[in-house]
């Protein structure tokens, strides 16, 4: 039986392959296309085509303008300085909050890692506080702080505290063990093993509550904005500057204004948190 | 030599009969190891003692659940034992520190966040053992040793199993502990990338004559990398032998005193009723 299968033997020299004929460039069009940016750019585009030729068959400017007013709009908005003027008012406020908001957030997640009371601590206020509207807050806001940015900042600071820290949390208990031995072993505890280890190896969870906790906060102060006005002496923000011109059915300088909450959306997602990103949890191998 | 790894293990200076007042470098007394579940209290070890001298490679042997990796990290420092003691140059251990390096069997011991050379300064600069400068040029040395000085600057996702693993040994090493615990540190790699990984080991130790205490359930292993293995039987672990095995190494693989003794050690880890051999 087994004489059938046998055969003869062989040996083979390999010659030396030339490199391109193992690595190959990709074509120029692929590689434009795997730029996220143009994808993302092209979308834009077809999504600003539909809104155009659905406002012009629609035809009423009050309730949808077309897109090239509202670029119009936008543009005299940018050329007066009013909307970034406007833009920055609101901007000041949202930095104060969250930031602030940043801090509530490690020092309550820091806790909940050492002690289990702080983890009680975390659990019960994070499912009571997390699912309350900011906005339900507001009332009570002006009434504790007046009508002035302190309200506004209080409002910003519940509604950035509670996603980030859920994510933060959860993303420090997703460290791996071997991880977090390796860096006991090194003989650290205490707040330096948070820094060194847990916040580090947690980034990514960090990275996408931060991104929550901005969104959450835009919409908080927009919103704040719009439905009690100004809180600042008259030098109200974004909000404010869609509320006023609704009153006044511009509707091309609502949608300017919204247009600008979307573009700043869209360049702190795009420059801030990619770039951040790209620098840490993408070079680090720990997100695709 | 056509390979250029394969080398032969010399064998190390003859041990000395232990003399009064010689401390070992790391000693377990009596040691009782428990851990915890939901319902219950397991005992993982029970009443184990052994000395591990200064330059010795020391292999904790024993089938899974004899609680050799728990023994280790008794060692480290990371579990109390229940009962006994487990001492440093004579010092009761009570806590983890840089004075014994543990090399892990999960590739994901190295911080993704740092470069390789980040990797092994780590330990240097967080026990503020070194100034960044000295950490770095000693880090660069020990990374040399294991040939991943081309390395540097990689981060650790770009590289693969055996050199992580290779990063984490430059990394015990450059921290220059007191023991070197390495817990099952080839386990993950393929075959021929464990064998390698073995010969770099032992012609690190050549070079360096660290201590070394190294749990494997591979009696091969065992017999390759140590100079002295202890034998666990499981559930819960208590020592069945101590063997020596500093004739062993990668050149004697497959010779009969090979062969002989691993079918030994095998009969002891096994066969329970070998009475004329578990004089131990």
């Amino acid at each position: 039986m087994t004489a059938s299968l046998a055969r003869p033997e062989y040996e083979r020299d390999l010659p030396p392959l030339s490199a391109d004929e193992v690595v190959q460039p990709l074509p120029p069009a692929a590689r434009l296309w795997q730029q996220a940016w143009v994808r993302k750019t092209v979308l834009l585009l077809v999504l600003a085509g539909l809104w155009e030729v659905a406002a012009r068959l629609k035809a009423n400017d009050l309730l949808l303008p077309t897109f090239v007013d509202t670029a119009i709009a936008f543009g005299q908005g940018l050329w007066s300085g009013e909307l970034l003027h406007r833009a920055g008012m609101s901007l000041a406020v949202l930095l104060r909050g969250y930031a602030l908001g940043i801090v509530a957030a490690f020092v309550l997640t820091t806790l909940a890692t050492s002690t289990r009371l702080g983890r009680d601590l975390l659990d019960t206020l994070t499912s009571m506080f997390n699912p309350l509207p900011a906005i339900a807050l507001l009332p009570i806001a002006l009434l504790w702080f007046g009508l002035g940015q302190g309200s506004l900042v209080f409002v910003l600071v519940h509604s950035v505290l509670w996603p980030l820290a859920l994510n933060t949390y959860s993303g420090f208990r997703s460290v791996p063990e071997t991880l977090r031995l390796a860096g006991r072993n090194y003989g650290l505890r205490g707040l330096r093993y948070v820094l060194f280890i847990l916040v580090p190896a947690a980034l990514p969870a960090i990275v996408a509550g931060l991104k929550i906790g901005w969104a959450f906060a835009w919409r908080t102060l927009i919103a704040a904005e719009l439905v009690f006005g100004t809180t600042n002496s008259g030098q109200g923000g974004l909000g404010w500057y869609i509320f006023q011109n609704r009153n006044e059915l511009y509707t091309d300088r609502v949608f300017a204004g919204l247009a600008m909450v979307i573009a700043i959306g869209l360049l702190v997602e795009n420059l801030v948190f990619a770039t951040l990103e790209r620098a840490t949890v993408r070079r680090w191998g720990m997100q695709r | 030599m056509g390979i250029p790894f394969l080398r032969v293990v010399p064998p190390p200076p003859p041990r000395e009969p232990r003399s009064t007042g010689d401390v070992p470098t790391l000693q377990a007394e009596d040691v009782t190891l428990e851990y915890r579940t939901p319902e219950r209290v397991v005992r993982a070890t029970d009443r184990v003692s052994f000395d591990v001298l200064e330059g010795d490679r020391f292999v904790l042997l024993g089938p899974s659940g004899c609680g050799k990796s728990t023994l280790l990290k008794a060692a480290a420092g990371f579990v109390t034992p229940r009962s006994g003691h487990l001492r440093l140059d004579g010092a009761t251990v009570s806590e983890p520190g840089p004075d014994r390096i543990v090399v892990f069997q999960e590739f994901d011991q190295l911080p993704p966040w740092k470069t390789v050379k980040a990797n092994v300064m780590f330990p240097l600069r967080a026990s503020r053992l070194l100034s960044r400068r000295q950490a770095e040029e000693r880090a660069l040395h020990y990374l040399d040793k294991v040939g991943l000085a081309d390395f540097a600057d990689a981060y650790p996702h770009t590289l693969s199993g055996g050199m992580k693993q290779r990063v984490a040994i430059a990394r015990a090493l450059a921290t220059q502990p007191r023991v070197l615990l390495m817990d099952e540190p080839f386990a993950a790699l393929d075959a021929l990338t464990r064998r390698r990984m073995q010969e770099e080991l032992l012609s690190l130790w050549d070079e360096f004559r660290f201590t070394l205490l190294f749990v494997t359930h591979s009696i091969e292993e065992a017999l390759v990398v140590g100079n002295r293995i202890l034998l666990l039987s499981p559930h819960p672990g208590r020592v069945r032998a101590e063997l020596d095995a500093q004739a062993y190494g990668l050149h004697s693989l497959g010779s009969p005193e090979f062969q002989a003794t691993s079918q030994r050690i095998h009969r002891l880890l096994f066969d329970e009723p070998a009475a004329s051999l578990a004089a131990a």
